[in-house]
C-alpha cells in the first residue's frame, strides 16, 4: 500500500504532504527532510526507486518539483511511478500547465484531486475526467 | 475547464502565502506565521460571529501553516462547524482540515461523527463521499463503532452511486485495518466479490483493493473472487484498447486495475479448475507476448505502464511456481531487461529474478545470466542496483558456481559501498559455508573476509568459523596454519586476532612441529598483538595463553611471567585482572593431569542452524513500523550494523564467557562435563555471581525450574481465554504460562539484567495435528518502539503435534516506557488460519537492579527526592490476604532490594532499586505501609523521574 505522498521542491520545502499511515507531526518534518535528501542526492542515471528503512520510495522529478511516494514492498513500483505521472497530468489538465505556485495557492483543490485518486493508501480512480468531477462541480457552483 | 485564478478568490489567503514566500529567513517566516496565528485566534475568539466564507479562509490558512510544519492547536472547532455548512466548498474545507489534522483520539470525534451521520443520510453523493473519505482518513475506534454496520450496507446497496461505492470500499478497508473485530464477515462479503463484475472500472479498482486485503486474512471467504478476477483480467488484456477508453493510459488498457487483479490472484494457489486455469495461463501468455510486440507509442509512459503489468504477471507466475514453461519465459524476459538502458527496468529485473532463482523450474535459466549480473555489480552507477545484483548472485548461487560467485563478491567487497558491506559479508560467509566442498576453501574465504572488511564482520561470522573448525577434525591443522600465517601481517584486524587466538589456543599444537611456528613463536606472535586489542579480545588471549600452558609445557615459564606482570595482575579492568590471577594460580598449583582435564580441547558444538543465517534473515525480514527517528542513522547509513551489534552484545562485557555461551547452543542446558572451554572461570566454581545469563537471580518466587519443564511449573490454575488476565501476574515473576487455549499454550521464561533482557517463549502444540506456517512477530506502537526494542529470533515454521518450540526475544530498554509490546502469532491449523495476539509482560520494573543501602543513606536520598512531581502515592484496598511473607516475595519479585531496619515500624516495607535504561538510570525508593485493620495499603514511590514513579506505582499497586 501507499504510505505517503509528498510534493517537495528543490529547496526541500514541502508543498503537499498526505499520510496514509499515522505519523506524528514531530516526525513528519524529520521524515520529509530525509526523504528529500535521499531523492535530491540522486542523479539521473540512478533508478527511481530507493529503499528506505522498511519501505520504498518511488519518485519522479518535474522541473524543480519532486513527487515522492512511500510504498510498502508489496506494491508494484512501476505502477506507482506511472501513478505519479497520471496525478501530475491531472493537475496539468486542471490548472492548464501546473506550476509550483498553483499547488501552493490551491492546496484544497490539489487535496481533492489526490483524495479522488488515492484513498487509504490504495488507488481508487485513474480516469482523469472522473477524478476531476467533484472539482468541476465546485467550479460550476462558484460560477453559477 | 474553467480558468483558475490564483488564490481562487480568497485574497487574504493569497496575500498570506505570498508573504511567506517572500520571507528571506526562517525567523522572518516564523514571525509572519505567529502574527497570522494571533490574528486568526483573535478572529475565532471575537464576539462577532464569522460567516462561512471567513471561517473557510482562516481554516485554509491554518492548513497551510500546518503544512509548513507548525503545530496547530486551535481551529478544530471552527472546522467542525464548517462540516454542517450547506455549501460544498465550506464543507469540503472542514473535512479536509479534519482529515489532515485531527488524530484518531481527539475528543471532537463525537461531533464529527454527528456531521458524518447527517451527510451519509443526505443521499447527496458528493456529501456522502466527503463523509466516507473522512472516515477512511481518520478511522478511529469511535468512528468504526458508529459506522461499522452502515458502510457494508452502502457498499452493496443496489442504488448507491458508483463514486460512493468506491469511497465506501476503501472506507471499509480502513475500518477493517483498524478495528477488524467490528466488521464481521457476513452476507455482504459474497456481494462484495461480485463488485468485480461491476460495469464501472473505478468500482472494480476500489473493490479489488478491498478484496485483496480481506482475502489475505480470510482466504476461504473470498475464494470465489479468483474466477471473477481471472475473467475480468482476461477481458482487459484481450480487449482492444479503445473498449476501455477512459481507463486506457498511453494505449495500455487499465494498467493499475490489471496490477491489482494480478496481486489479488497472488493470495491464492493456482486455480484447480482446468478451464479457469487455462484461461489464466492464456492471460499471462498474452501479457508476456505483448512485451515482445513493437510498442504502440514511443512514450516512456506507455512502456512503463505495460511493464508494470508485466512485472506483476511475472510475480504471479513465480507465486504459482507450477508452469515451467511460463517460468522460463519470464526468466528470459527479465534477462532482456537486465541489459535495458532504463535503470528502473534493470533494477526491477534483478529484484524479480531473485525470487525466480528459488524456483526449481527456473533456477537453471536464471543461472545463465550470471555474467550479466556480475558485470552489473561492477558497472552499475547506482548503489541500489548493485545491491540487487548482490542479492541475485546470492540467490542464484549453488554448488556449480559458488566459487566464482564468492570470489566476485569478495572482490566487490573491496570497493563496496559502506551501506551494504555488512550484508555482503554475511552473504559471503553463508555461501562459503553452504557450498564448501573442502573446508580449507571455507577457512581461506572467511579469513579473506576478515582481512578485506574486518569492521563489517560481525560476531556471528567469526563464532561460526570457530564452530566449524572445532567440529571438523580435517580442517583444524590447516586452520591453525592459515591463521598463523595471516597473523604475520604487520596490521591485522582485531577479529582476526580473536579467531587466531582461539584457534591457536585449541589447535596450535598441530603446527608446533614446524620450527617456524614453534610454541614460543606462536606465543610471541599472539602476544605482539595483545596491547593493541580491546579488553574482550585481551581476555580471550589470556584464555588462549592458559591453554598454551597445557599444550606446551615448555613455554609455561614465559607465560607465567607475562601473567605475573603488573599490567596483568593489577590491570584496571577487573575481568582481565581476575583472569590473570586465576590463570596464574591455576598454572602454579594444578598438576599436569588437572590442567589437561580443565583445559582440554573444546567438545564439538551441537549442529544447528547457522547464527549468520538467522542474522541475515533478521536483517531482511524487519517489518516493524518505519523508524522515522533518524538520530541513529549514521553518515554512512549503516545503522543496521549498530543495532545488530547491540542486540548481539547482550553480555559482551562478560567477554570470553559470552563467547562460549554463544557458541554452545543457548537453547539447551550446558553440558555439565564441559570442562574444557576457553573460560575456566566458569569451571572454577562460583567466583562470579553471574556466570550464566540463563541463571539470573531475579525471580525468587518462581523457583529454579529447568527450561524444559517451564510448563509443569504452573500446572495449578487451568488458565482460560484472555491473555490480558495473565499479564498482571507477570509483574512480580518472570516465568509462567501467558496464554492458553484449546490449541496452543504459550509459556515464558525471562531474564533481565540492567537494561537488557532475554525472553524464552515456548509454544506448545496441544493438538494431535501439526501447526503449519507458524510465524510470530512482535509489534510495538510508535511511541513504545522508541522506548523499548524487542528483537525476535526466527522460529520454526512447523510445530509437530504435541511438540514444543522455543523462540528467543532479545529486549532492550532504551528509556522508560509504560505500554507493553504485543506478540502476534499466526499459524495454520487444519486449514484455518489462527491469529493470536498476546500482550508480552515486559514492564518497566523488569529493568530494576536492587540496591542495598544503609538507613542513613536511604533517608538522605528520600529527602533529596522531595519534589512533589517525584513522589507518587496511592492508598488502596487489599485485594488479597495481607500476608507479610507474600508481600515480601512480591516486592523482591518486583525487583527492589528490601531494606530491613530502615522504617521505625517493622510492619512497613522499604525498598530501593535502580531502573536501568539505555539512556539513563533512575533511582527508585519505595515504601509500603500495610494497615491490617482497615485492610488497606499505602504505597509511596519516589524516583528522580515523574513518569517512572507513576508507572511503577501503577504496576505495583495492583499486586496486593
Amino acid at each position: 500500500m501507499i504510505k505517503f505522498v509528498l510534493m517537495v521542491n528543490q529547496q526541500g520545502q514541502t508543498r503537499l504532504s498526505k499520510y496514509y499511515d499515522p505519523v506524528e507531526l514531530s516526525r513528519r518534518a524529520a521524515l520529509e527532510a530525509v526523504v528529500v535528501r535521499c531523492c535530491l542526492s540522486r542523479s539521473k542515471h540512478e533508478c527511481s526507486f530507493v529503499e528506505y528503512n522498511d519501505f520504498k520510495l518511488v519518485y519522479r522529478q518535474y522541473a524543480a518539483l519532486y513527487v515522492v511516494v512511500g510504498i510498502t514492498h508489496s506494491e508494484n513500483e512501476l505502477s506507482i511511478y506511472e501513478l505519479i505521472q497520471n496525478f501530475v497530468e491531472v493537475l496539468d489538465k486542471y490548472f492548464s500547465r501546473v506550476s509550483e505556485l498553483d499547488i501552493m495557492f490551491n492546496l484544497d483543490s490539489v487535496h481533492i484531486i489526490l483524495d479522488e485518486m488515492i484513498q487509504n493508501g490504495h488507488i481508487v480512480e485513474t480516469n482523469k475526467s472522473r477524478i476531476l468531477a467533484p472539482l468541476t462541480a465546485i467550479d460550476k457552483m462558484a460560477d453559477g | 475547464m474553467p480558468a483558475v485564478s490564483k488564490g481562487d478568490g480568497m485574497r487574504g489567503l493569497a496575500v498570506f502565502i505570498s508573504d511567506i514566500r517572500n520571507c528571506k529567513s526562517k525567523e522572518a517566516e516564523v514571525k509572519r506565521i505567529n502574527k497570522e496565528l494571533a490574528n486568526i485566534r483573535s478572529k475565532f475568539k471575537g464576539d462577532k460571529a464569522l460567516d462561512g466564507y471567513s471561517k473557510k479562509k482562516y481554516v485554509c490558512k491554518l492548513l497551510f501553516i500546518f503544512l509548513l510544519g507548525h503545530d496547530i492547536d486551535f481551529g478544530h472547532m471552527e472546522a467542525v462547524n464548517l462540516l454542517s455548512s450547506n455549501k460544498y466548498t465550506e464543507k469540503q474545507i472542514g473535512y479536509l482540515f479534519i482529515s489532515v489534522l485531527v488524530n484518531s483520539n481527539s475528543d471532537l470525534i463525537r461531533l464529527i461523527n454527528n456531521a458524518i451521520k447527517n451527510d451519509l443520510a443526505s443521499r447527496n453523493s458528493t456529501f456522502m463521499n466527503l463523509a466516507l473519505h473522512c472516515i477512511a482518513n481518520v478511522g478511529s475506534r469511535e468512528m468504526a463503532e458508529a459506522f461499522a454496520s452502515e458502510i457494508p450496507r452502502i457498499l452493496v446497496a443496489g442504488d448507491t452511486m458508483d463514486s460512493v461505492k468506491q469511497s465506501a470500499a476503501l472506507c471499509l478497508l480502513r475500518l477493517n485495518r483498524t478495528s477488524p473485530d467490528l466488521i464481521p464477515m457476513g452476507e455482504w462479503t459474497a456481494r462484495v466479490v461480485h463488485l468485480l463484475n461491476d460495469q464501472h472500472l473505478g468500482v472494480v479498482t476500489a473493490a479489488t483493493s478491498l478484496i485483496a486485503t480481506l482475502a489475505q486474512k480470510s482466504p476461504d471467504e473470498f475464494k470465489t473472487s479468483v474466477s471473477l478476477a481471472v475473467a475480468r483480467l482476461s477481458r482487459i488484456v484481450t480487449s482492444a484498447s479503445i473498449d476501455l477508453q477512459d481507463y486506457t493510459y498511453y494505449f495500455v488498457a487499465a494498467p493499475w486495475l490489471s496490477v491489482k487483479l494480478l496481486r489479488l490472484l497472488q493470495c491464492y494457489p493456482p486455480p484447480e479448475d482446468a478451464a479457469l486455469r487455462s484461461r489464466l495461463t492464456e492471460c499471462l501468455e498474452t501479457i508476456l507476448n505483448k512485451a515482445q510486440e513493437p510498442p504502440k507509442s514511443k512514450k516512456v509512459q506507455h512502456s512503463n505502464a505495460k511493464n508494470a503489468v508485466l512485472f506483476e504477471a511475472i510475480a504471479l507466475i513465480i507465486h504459482h511456481d507450477s508452469e515451467p514453461n511460463l517460468l522460463v519465459r519470464a526468466c528470459n524476459q527479465l534477462g532482456q531487461f537486465l541489459q535495458h538502458r532504463e535503470t528502473n527496468l534493470r533494477y526491477l529485473a534483478l529484484e524479480s529474478m531473485c525470487t525466480l532463482a528459488s524456483s526449481e523450474f527456473s533456477h537453471e535459466a536464471v543461472k545463465t545470466h550470471i555474467e550479466t549480473v556480475i558485470s552489473a555489480l561492477k558497472t552499475e552507477r547506482d548503489v541500489s542496483v548493485r545491491q540487487r545484483a548482490v542479492d541475485l548472485l546470492y540467490a542464484m548461487c549453488d554448488r556449480s558456481n559458488s566459487k566464482q560467485i564468492v570470489a566476485e563478491m569478495l572482490s566487490y567487497l573491496e570497493t563496496a559501498d559502506y551501506s551494504i558491506r555488512e550484508e555482503i559479508v554475511l552473504k559471503v560467509a553463508i555461501l562459503a559455508e553452504k557450498y564448501a566442498v573442502d573446508y580449507t576453501w571455507y577457512v581461506d574465504t572467511i579469513l579473506n573476509l576478515i582481512r578485506i572488511a574486518g569492521d563489517y564482520v560481525s560476531e556471528e561470522v567469526w563464532y561460526r568459523v570457530i564452530q566449524i573448525v572445532i567440529n571438523r577434525d580435517d580442517v583444524q591443522g590447516y586452520a591453525a596454519k592459515t591463521v598463523f600465517e595471516a597473523l604475520q601481517a604487520p596490521a591485522c584486524h582485531e577479529n582476526l586476532v580473536k579467531v587466531g587466538g582461539y584457534i591457536l589456543g585449541e589447535f596450535g599444537n598441530l603446527i608446533a612441529g614446524d620450527p617456524r611456528s614453534s610454541p614460543l613463536v606462536q606465543f610471541d606472535l599472539l602476544h605482539s598483538k595483545f596491547h593493541l586489542c580491546s579488553v574482550p579480545t585481551r581476555a580471550l588471549l589470556l584464555s588462549a595463553y592458559i591453554k598454551f600452558i597445557n599444550l606446551f609445557p615448555e613455554v609455561k615459564g614465559t607465560i607465567q611471567d607475562v601473567l605475573r606482570s603488573d599490567s596483568q595482575l593489577r590491570n584496571a579492568d577487573v575481568e582481565l585482572q581476575q583472569r590473570a590471577v586465576e590463570y596464574l594460580r591455576l598454572s602454579c598449583i594444578a598438576s599436569t593431569d588437572i590442567l589437561a582435564t580443565v583445559l582440554e580441547e573444546m567438545p564439538p558444538f551441537p549442529e544447528r542452524e547457522s547464527s549468520i543465517l538467522a542474522k541475515l534473515k533478521k536483517k531482511k525480514g524487519s517489518s516493524k513500523l518505519p523508524d522515522l527517528d533518524d538520530s541513529r542513522r549514521t553518515v554512512n547509513g549503516s545503522s543496521e550494523h549498530a543495532e545488530d551489534t547491540e542486540a548481539v552484545n547482550i553480555n559482551v562485557n562478560q567477554t570470553c564467557r559470552f563467547l562460549t555461551e554463544e557458541l554452545i547452543s543457548t537453547d539447551r542446558p550446558h553440558p555439565t562435563s564441559c570442562s574444557a572451554t576457553m573460560l575456566p572461570t566458569r569451571t572454577m566454581g562460583p567466583i562470579h555471581t553471574s556466570t550464566d545469563i540463563l541463571n539470573l537471580n531475579s525471580t525468587p518466587s518462581s523457583g529454579a525450574s529447568l527450561l524444559v519443564d517451564v510448563f509443569s511449573d504452573m500446572a495449578n490454575p487451568a488458565p482460560t481465554e484472555g491473555s490480558e488476565d495473565h499479564f498482571p501476574r507477570f509483574v512480580c515473576k518472570n516465568n509462567g504460562v501467558i496464554y492458553e487455549n484449546q490449541l496452543l499454550q504459550i509459556g515464558l521464561k525471562s531474564e533481565y539484567r540492567q537494561n537488557l533482557g532475554r525472553m524464552y517463549v515456548f509454544y506448545g502444540n496441544k493438538t494431535s495435528t501439526q501447526f503449519l506456517s507458524f510465524s510470530t512477530s512482535v509489534t510495538s506502537d510508535i511511541v513504545l518502539s522508541s522506548h523499548l526494542s524487542v528483537q525476535a529470533k526466527p522460529v520454526d515454521p512447523l510445530i509437530e503435534a504435541g511438540a514444543q518450540v522455543q523462540q528467543i526475544l532479545n529486549i532492550e530498554c532504551v528509556s522508560d516506557f509504560s505500554d507493553a509490546p504485543v506478540l502476534n502469532i499466526q499459524f495454520r491449523y487444519g486449514g484455518t488460519l489462527q491469529n493470536i495476539a498476546v500482550k508480552l509482560p515486559v514492564m518497566l520494573n523488569k529493568f530494576f537492579q536492587p540496591t542495598e543501602m544503609a538507613s542513613q543513606d536511604f533517608f538522605q536520598r528520600w529527602k533529596q527526592l522531595g519534589a512533589p512531581q517525584q513522589e507518587v502515592q496511592k492508598i488502596f484496598k487489599a485485594q488479597n490476604q495481607m500476608d507479610t511473607d507474600v508481600a515480601k516475595a512480591k516486592l523482591l519479585g518486583f525487583g527492589v532490594a528490601l531494606l530491613d531496619g530502615v522504617d521505625p515500624n517493622p510492619a512497613n516495607f522499604v525498598g530501593a532499586g535502580i531502573i536501568h535504561t539505555k539512556t539513563t538510570q533512575v533511582g527508585c525508593l519505595l515504601r509500603l505501609e500495610p494497615n491490617t485493620q482497615a485492610q488497606m495499603y499505602r504505597l509511596t514511590l519516589r524516583t528522580s523521574k515523574e513518569s517512572v514513579s507513576q508507572r511503577l506505582c501503577e504496576l505495583l499497586s495492583e499486586q496486593f
